[in-house]
Parts: structure tokens; C-alpha cells; sequence
């Protein structure tokens, strides 16, 4: 692609990115896709990291709502998952019992895609309350079907927008959605079916967690990032894979799909 | 009279939130995203019941409306924002500043509500769920708890019957008779309305019973399980009834404004549920451009044989 600039009305996007563009995240969040195969979606980065994986990597992704829309081929972009373009042309609709009951806790999804206030060393997640829940600071959403899908999709990928010692503490203010590691040690006599939490996006790099009952650590950093900027913004002692790489620049061709066809109004681009 | 006369559920929206919703009941609003029931909230609304216990899934506008107007005093539910939208203000003032007055609240996940209500629905004493081990949801709601598996599969949790005295819900369409037919997102309808006492369903249209007997599977609520049937254009409005009209995303986006401020809140209140008589007043309130820019094409399904038996000779 010779062009590196297209011009939509007075705005004129840009396919050289970098890691403070949004598209960086998505692009990012798209490849870590490749290879799978029933991905439960949340509005937002989510939304456009599925549709681009499924156009670039993964043609038999299949996207699947909480909603209750499985198999969704939308015209246009979804405002949220339960939005009318979701519905028209997808495979199948199914109620909240099938969809969560069948499809989910039998054990039919691959990945969670999960947005958090915190993350903990653990992959432990917080929707629900800033402060103490009984007298909250902050009213977050909650579960929602949070705590559902962590404990049954196979693994949990989740992007945070912010990187910082609020975003990333060494302990989450309420667990709403807990990992494997925590829920053997508070309810050991309940079987857990999920990995919980595989992989964490953030601004400035990637988290991984290898193995079931371990912990987070520095997969990945972002071009240009410095570890110092990742360590003070983490609440713990990161720790930091013997297989540390620095993340690849997204290609052209996944922006230009970004900016042109998938978010033109950047409506989560942003 | 025919038969078909007689046993008509045909009510207007007066009479049946007048008739079956008392002050204090337990009232499930349900639909997600999508037949959210806009117009029969505004009535409850607008005949100042109160003390009431709202179960909704995703309390959103409506449930933040019904906050500000006083109608509320407890809330069950499992997600307590707007999706894309955003925070809901009221709510939030209500049960982090207790401003006007605190909110008791009941919090489970999204498939705990669905098997609350599934557990009523089918008179079940409660519902296991393989959800919940190791949240701290449990220590906030102490009617999640565990048992353990009778057939030796360890322990798991279990949540409990959810019976509404009354279930409200949204359908495209319904006979005079009852049967209620939809489609796209359906999300927890049919348990509600079978967990609740009593059944109001609002519809965009009224057809011939000939019309829902030609597509038996498309009525997810049966007759047997509705007390009412109300004749109900746009009571979805500003949420959306897919085939019939689009979700407004405008109003939803600006609904973040007028929530944040008490006043304007209020004052949104008064003008399109107070000074409106109807939901055909509010209807004929909205904007005709915005109303316009929210019509859907035409999509229509492929048939299916349902089949008869062969004219004997």
C-alpha cells in the first residue's frame, strides 16, 4: 500500500499508528484470535478485534452474544449486544437459558472477552464497586453475565484502556468475577470449568497467565515502552517471561480495515 | 357472543397496570435491549404506585426513570448501567450518596436472574448454577448459596425462585386471546411470564388468532400464562421491536445528561410521562424526523410448511 493517509470528509485518518491509537489495541486484541473458534463478544474494542479477526485470521470465528445471538454476520456496527444489526442475518437467536445454560455453561465457548475496573495478580476481576461495596464510592455495572462467563468459557481475554496502579492493584476492591486460584481457595468443594484469565491488553503491553493456578506476567511491550512505566504502574511485583518480545506494529492493512470498513465514524475508535 | 369474544385479554394500559399492580408488589420488567417495556413503566409511573420491588436484568433508563419518580424502593437485578449508554445517575446517587434516599438491592449474575426465574417458573425451590465460586457476590447476597450435589459431584450454588406478583413484558404481537409471538433478542420473557402471579403483555399489534396459528412456534408466551393483552404502538420506544421500528441511540446517549442532573431529570419526568395522558400522546410528542430516521426495511423470513392433513375424498 503506497497511500499511508486516506481522507474521510475533514478527517484524515492515519495508517501509520501507534500505541496511543486505539487501533493499536484492537489490532493487537485481533491476533490473539487466530486460532480460535466461539468468541463471546462484549461492546466496544472487543466488538471490532472479533470482526477483524474474523475478516483477517479466522473466517470461522464465530461470534456469539449475550444477547443470545450466535453466529452473528452484522451489516453494519452493533451499538451494543443487543443491537437490531446483530439479530438480522445472524445464524440463530437463542433465550438467556439456551444461550447461558446450553451454550456457555456447557462448555461451547472458547474465549470470554471481558472489559474490568481492576485485574489482580490473578486475573481476579472487579466490575462491580470502587471502595467498600456496602457504602461504594463508585457504582460500577457489576456482573452482568461477568462472573458466568469467567467461570465457564475456556479462557478470559480481557482489555483494559488503563494501565496504572488503580486499573492493576495488588488486591481488586470486590471480586465479582474470580479467578481458578481464587475460587480453589475459598470454595475448594465447587468445580471450576474456565482457565480464567489468559491474557490482559493494556496501553502498554501484554499479560499473560501460562498456567491455571499461576499469575500474571509481562508477555509483551508495546514499542517504545519502558519497563519502568509497566512496573509502577502495576500493584505488584510483575514478573516478567523468560520469552519477552516486543509487540509487533499493526499492518496497514488491519488499520485500513479498522478506519475504512469496520468503525468508519469511530464510534469505539476513540 | 362467540367463544373467541368472551375469553378476550384485550385491556388498555389504564386498566391493567390499575388492575393488577398494588402498592409494594414485586414487579419483573423484563427485556434485553431489546421490547424493553418503556410504556408500561411510564404508566406506573404515572399513577404513582409506590414501595415497589423492580426485578430487571439490566435496569437501565426505564429503571432509572421509575428511580427518580419514587416509585422504586428496591431493585434485583444483575447490571446496573446502560451498556454502551453509559451510567444510570439516579441510580447511581441513589446507592452511593443514598440521595434522595437509599436503595436496598438485590445483585446476582445475569444466569442467576434467568435461573431465578426459571426456578419459579417451574415451581422449583431453587437452581444450581455453575457460576459463583470464589466472588465475593455471595458474601453480598446471602440468597446465593451452596449445596452439595446429591450424586457426588462436590458442591455448587443455588439461587432462588424469583415470583413476580406481577411480570410486565413487550411483545411484537399477540391474539385478543392471548398467545404472544416474538422474535430476535427474547431474552428472559418466557420465564418471567411464566414465574409471575399475574401477566401484562403490551403489544405493537393485535392479529387474528388465523395469523398466530399459522406459526405455533413463534408464540413463546401461551395464552394460559397472560392476564392481559394491551394494544400498545411504539411501547418500546425509545428501546426497539425488531421488524418494527430501531432503537433510538440518541435519546439513549443523551440520557447520560439528563440523568446526571437531578433537576433535569425531573423536569424530563414531568414533561413525557406526567403531562402525558397516554402512550399515544407520548408517541405523537416524539419528534417525526427522529421517528422517521428509526423505521427498518423490510426483511422478511422464509416460510416454513407446518403441513395438514390431506382433504379426504
Amino acid at each position: 500500500m503506497n497511500n499511508i493517509n486516506t481522507v474521510r470528509g475533514d478527517v484524515t485518518d492515519s495508517l501509520e499508528v501507534t500505541r496511543f491509537d486505539a487501533e493499536f489495541l484492537v489490532t493487537v486484541a485481533a491476533r490473539e484470535l487466530a486460532g480460535k473458534r466461539r468468541v463471546f463478544a462484549g461492546v466496544g474494542l472487543p466488538t471490532l478485534a472479533v470482526d477483524l479477526a474474523q475478516r483477517r485470521f479466522e473466517p470461522n470465528l464465530e461470534m456469539v452474544y449475550e444477547s443470545g445471538v450466535c453466529g452473528a454476520h452484522p451489516e453494519g456496527l452493533a451499538e451494543g449486544i443487543a443491537d437490531s444489526v446483530l439479530v438480522s442475518g445472524s445464524e440463530s437467536v437463542l433465550n438467556m437459558q439456551a444461550l447461558f445454560g446450553y451454550v456457555l455453561q456447557g462448555g461451547n465457548v472458547d474465549v470470554g472477552f471481558l472489559g474490568a475496573a481492576q485485574v489482580d495478580r490473578w486475573g481476579n476481576l472487579n466490575t462491580s464497586f470502587i471502595g467498600d461495596p456496602k457504602n461504594p464510592k463508585v457504582r460500577l455495572p457489576g456482573s452482568g453475565g461477568a462472573a458466568d462467563i469467567m467461570a465457564s468459557a475456556g479462557e478470559i481475554i480481557v482489555i483494559l484502556r488503563r494501565h496504572d496502579l488503580s486499573a492493576l492493584p495488588a488486591e481488586v476492591d470486590f471480586c465479582t468475577s474470580p479467578s481458578p486460584v481464587r475460587a480453589r481457595e475459598k470454595d475448594p468443594n465447587v468445580p471450576v470449568n474456565g482457565f480464567g484469565v489468559s491474557t490482559v491488553i493494556t496501553p502498554l503491553g501484554i499479560l499473560r497467565r501460562p498456567d491455571r493456578y499461576g499469575e500474571l506476567e509481562l508477555a509483551e511491550i508495546f514499542p517504545g515502552v519502558e519497563f519502568d512505566e509497566v512496573h509502577a504502574g502495576t500493584g505488584w511485583d510483575l514478573k516478567v517471561s523468560e520469552n519477552l518480545r516486543t509487540t509487533a506494529q499493526p499492518s496497514q492493512e488491519d488499520v485500513a480495515l479498522l478506519q475504512q470498513q469496520i468503525d468508519p465514524d469511530r464510534f469505539y475508535l476513540r | 357472543m362467540t367463544d373467541l369474544q368472551v375469553n378476550s385479554k384485550l385491556m388498555d394500559l389504564t386498566t391493567a397496570v390499575d388492575r393488577f399492580v398494588q402498592d409494594g408488589d414485586c414487579v419483573a420488567l423484563e427485556g434485553f435491549g431489546h421490547l424493553i417495556p418503556f410504556a408500561a413503566g411510564h404508566e406506573i409511573i404515572r399513577q404513582n404506585k409506590r414501595n415497589l420491588t423492580v426485578c430487571r436484568m439490566t435496569p437501565d433508563l426505564l429503571t432509572d426513570q421509575m428511580l427518580a419518580a419514587g416509585v422504586i424502593t428496591r431493585l434485583v437485578a444483575s447490571f446496573f448501567a446502560s451498556g454502551s449508554a453509559g451510567s444510570l445517575y439516579e441510580l447511581r446517587r441513589r446507592v452511593e450518596d443514598h440521595d434522595p434516599e437509599p436503595l436496598e438491592v438485590e445483585e446476582y449474575s445475569h444466569y442467576g436472574m434467568v435461573c431465578r426465574y426459571q426456578a419459579a417458573a417451574a415451581g422449583l425451590p431453587f437452581y444450581p448454577l455453575r457460576s459463583y465460586a470464589g466472588s465475593d457476590l455471595p458474601q453480598l447476597n446471602t440468597d446465593i448459596r451452596k449445596v452439595t450435589d446429591p450424586y457426588g459431584g462436590g458442591e455448587i450454588y443455588v439461587v432462588p425462585p424469583l415470583q413476580p406478583d406481577v411480570t410486565i413484558v413487550h411483545a411484537q404481537r399477540a391474539d385478543h386471546l392471548g398467545n404472544v409471538q416474538m422474535w430476535g433478542i427474547v431474552g428472559a420473557q418466557q420465564e418471567a411470564a411464566f414465574a409471575g402471579k399475574k401477566v401484562i403483555v403490551t403489544v405493537e399489534e393485535v392479529v387474528d388468532p388465523e395469523v398466530v396459528r399459522s406459526d405455533p412456534n413463534r408464540t413463546l408466551i401461551p395464552s394460559h400464562a397472560v392476564d392481559a393483552i394491551v394494544h400498545c404502538p411504539g411501547g418500546a420506544y425509545p428501546s426497539y421491536a425488531q421488524g418494527y421500528y430501531d432503537r433510538d441511540n440518541l435519546f439513549y446517549r443523551d440520557w447520560t445528561a439528563i440523568s446526571r442532573d437531578p433537576k433535569l431529570i425531573r423536569s424530563w419526568i414531568d414533561r413525557w410521562v406526567y403531562n402525558m395522558p397516554d402512550r399515544a400522546a407520548y408517541m405523537e410528542a416524539v419528534d417525526d424526523e427522529r421517528w422517521a430516521s428509526l423505521q427498518v426495511a423490510t426483511k422478511m423470513s422464509g416460510a416454513v410448511n407446518y403441513g395438514q392433513r390431506q382433504p379426504q375424498h
